[in-house]
């Protein structure tokens, strides 16, 4: 019987297993951030425990820094205290941190990849649930609480039952104007945002295949959203090439045995999983979120579900619920929904490709006088690459708001938040009420669909755009 | 951890699908550096109206519910951040225990490290808890030795929970301590893998 990609890593990582009670997992890699460790450093010196494996830990600054004004002291005083107690944390644990004026600050799921921190067949850790984007490396990449973060730094390991897995098989291509973020709708739409709870999801298929290692950790990332432990694809030579030369992939004779281990990480053939979903990739289209929950999505040339439709009272009061919340009305065409502000950013969608995606659409174009466009970039790594294509400039002409990285307004822990009703086309990954500021609406779309809502001024089918 | 074996308390009903840890707690809060104190914070943006008085219509305002420590909602709560300041504001609330259809993992992990129970029990059983707590003064005891769940009349229903996390909740257990005595193996496992990687 063959093996899964998720049996293999966790046989590699078990370092004990005791009768009847969940594995001692080994975990490569710990990745930190601001707002969920506080509460684990101090745990530890009230305890007294060291950090094990400070070389294995690695911290940057990005759910509450600001996007702009970075010269200036951080005006907000709450936010800059924790932002120097990680600094007091690291220092006095010896945790490299990569700060905020550091060239490899960044969202930390985009940064664990572009640095080449994130391999193949690792188990990596993070006290923020998206950590399923490393996931797309072949990694078992799972979201932890302040609890668990506490564990991971006291002893490397973790207490953890095997998820059960998921195989999600996309079929055929993608059509054009349908990207990552589509597809991971599309399986949200197909499977509920509890869907794939308990379970490990394994994206295979043509369709994952022909993704780009962006779209690829845009897949995994949205895994969280189906309610899953993680989300993984199996490695190949698109993996590897991605991660050859990043700064802390391995070098020479080490990165050639790393490449012979990770190829035979894949999942074999045989291998069985405990479910399979199977998706037609041409069913697929740009969708639109137009409720409170990422499984309450559409095709944007589709129109506000009716929740007298939904199948149970239960959700029917919750459509009901989301759609007040959203100021919309059942049987409005998605296309004819206006926005306030467009969001080009987050762990999901702030890659380089990503604002490439985005500026192909801009490109010539004037943002729609009434909208308030931003993007904000995944890390410095980022912004210099899309400053070394000029992709800035095509965004500044248009109007849009060219920022510093970080989260930002995917979840307005700093001062980019949404208004009380305002409406916003957003590349993040969830629409849930007051998450992009109290009373604010959130539609979760891909970069193409944001940047063509920011133009249009409502939402638009971006596969008849005219690229300019 | 706060052990927890037998818990009896007002129940309050919230039943509506996927609340998310955004609703538990919102992010404006998450920037203390305490464990303590979140309460306050919980469920603040439906507890409180944009000016800041107590929405009267919302569950935890209304003084029949004043004290609950048992939340009934519905399905994938606790859905979205693994924010662990959502089980920190429920519990410090004065929540003990959750009762719904299904947990979000992270959530339930983050719960159980803080001596709050989730309690799985089937949809239609949670919907007659959510009625009855929608109706009078609804009382419940959750009972984790037992694996019960019952009112003042009756027993309602059996709930399971991982045996390992049943026991450290039992017994209140630190779980680091617990895995900080396999320093040995740890130490070997390291060993084996650097061997490897040379």
């Amino acid at each position: 019987m063959g093996r899964t990609l998720l049996d293999k890593i966790w046989e590699e990582h078990v370092v004990h297993q005791p009768v009847g009670a969940p594995a001692l997992l080994y975990i490569d890699l710990h990745l930190v951030h601001e707002v969920t460790s506080p509460q684990a450093f101090d745990g530890l010196r009230a305890a007294g425990r060291r950090v094990r494996r400070p070389d294995l830990t690695v911290a940057t600054v990005d759910h509450n820094v600001p996007t702009a004004d970075r010269h200036l002291p951080i005006a907000d005083q709450v936010a800059a205290q924790q932002i120097a107690a990680l600094r007091r944390n690291c220092r006095e644990f010896g945790i490299t941190l990569f700060d905020i004026d550091s060239a490899y600050q960044g969202i930390v799921h985009v940064i664990g990849p572009e640095l080449g921190l994130t391999q193949p067949g690792m188990t990596i850790v993070c006290g923020d649930s998206h950590t399923s984007t490393h996931g797309a490396f072949g990694a078992l990449a799972f979201g932890i609480g302040t609890s668990e973060v506490e564990h991971v730094l006291a002893t490397q390991c973790l207490p953890q039952r095997k998820p059960r897995t998921m195989a999600v098989r996309v079929h055929g291509e993608l059509p054009p104007g349908v990207a990552a973020k589509d597809l991971a709708l599309g399986i949200i739409r197909a499977i509920g945002t509890d869907g794939a709870t308990g379970h490990v999801i394994e994206y295979m298929g043509p369709a994952v295949r022909a993704l780009s290692m962006e779209g690829r950790m845009t897949l995994c990332n949205m895994s969280i959203e189906a309610g899953a432990r993680a989300g993984m694809i199996s490695p190949d030579e698109k993996t590897f090439a991605y991660l050859r030369g990043r700064p802390f992939a391995p070098q020479g004779a080490a990165w050639e045995a790393a490449v012979r281990r990770w190829s035979e990480l894949a999942s074999d053939d045989k291998a069985s999983f405990d479910r399979v979903v199977d998706i037609e990739a041409r069913t697929l289209a740009p969708f639109v979120t137009w409720g409170t929950s990422p499984g309450q999505v559409v095709a944007v040339t589709e129109r506000v579900p009716d929740p007298a439709q939904a199948p149970t009272e239960t959700e029917r009061r919750a459509a009901e619920r989301a759609l007040a919340y959203m100021g919309l009305a059942p049987g409005m065409p998605i296309e004819e929904i206006p926005v306030d502000r467009v969001f080009i950013g987050s762990c999901t969608n702030a890659r380089l490709e990503d604002l490439r995606a985005a500026a192909a659409v801009v490109r010539g174009y004037r943002v729609h006088p009434r909208v308030r466009a931003m993007v904000v970039p995944g890390s410095q790594q980022v912004k210099r690459a899309a400053e070394a294509e000029q992709l800035d400039q095509v965004f500044r002409r248009a109007g849009f708001e060219w920022r510093d990285p970080g989260c930002s307004m995917c979840l307005g822990m700093n001062a980019d938040t949404l208004q009380p009703g305002e409406r916003c086309a957003s590349t993040s990954n969830r629409n849930f009420e007051g998450r992009q500021g109290r009373g604010g609406r959130t539609h979760l779309v891909s970069p193409m669909m944001a940047a063509a809502a920011a133009i249009a001024g409502h939402f638009i089918d971006v596969r008849q755009w005219k690229f300019k | 951890m706060q052990p927890f074996r037998v818990h009896t308390g007002l129940v309050a009903p919230l039943y509506r699908p996927n609340i998310d840890t955004d609703q538990i707690v919102p992010k404006q809060f998450l920037k203390r550096i305490e464990r303590t104190g979140f309460g306050q914070f919980l469920f603040y943006d439906w507890r409180y109206l944009p000016d800041g008085r107590p929405d009267p219509s919302f569950v935890l305002n209304m003084p029949r519910y004043r004290g609950a420590s048992v939340l009934v909602a519905g399905r994938n709560f606790g859905c979205g951040s693994s924010r662990e300041h959502a089980p920190w504001a429920l519990a410090d609330y004065g929540f003990r225990a959750v009762i719904a259809p299904s947990f979000a993992d992270i959530f339930a992990n983050n719960a159980i490290k803080n001596g709050l129970l989730p309690v799985v029990l089937d949809e239609e059983i949670v919907q007659l808890i959510a009625t009855r707590a929608e109706q009078s003064a609804y009382t419940l005891t959750i009972d984790l030795e037992q694996g019960e769940v019952r009112d003042p009349n009756a027993s309602l229903a059996r709930f399971q929970i991982d045996p390992f996390a049943r026991h450290c909740l039992l017994n209140g257990l630190d779980e680091i301590a617990l895995t900080l005595q396999h320093e040995t193996l740890i130490a070997a496992y390291e060993e084996r893998r650097r061997r490897r990687d040379l």
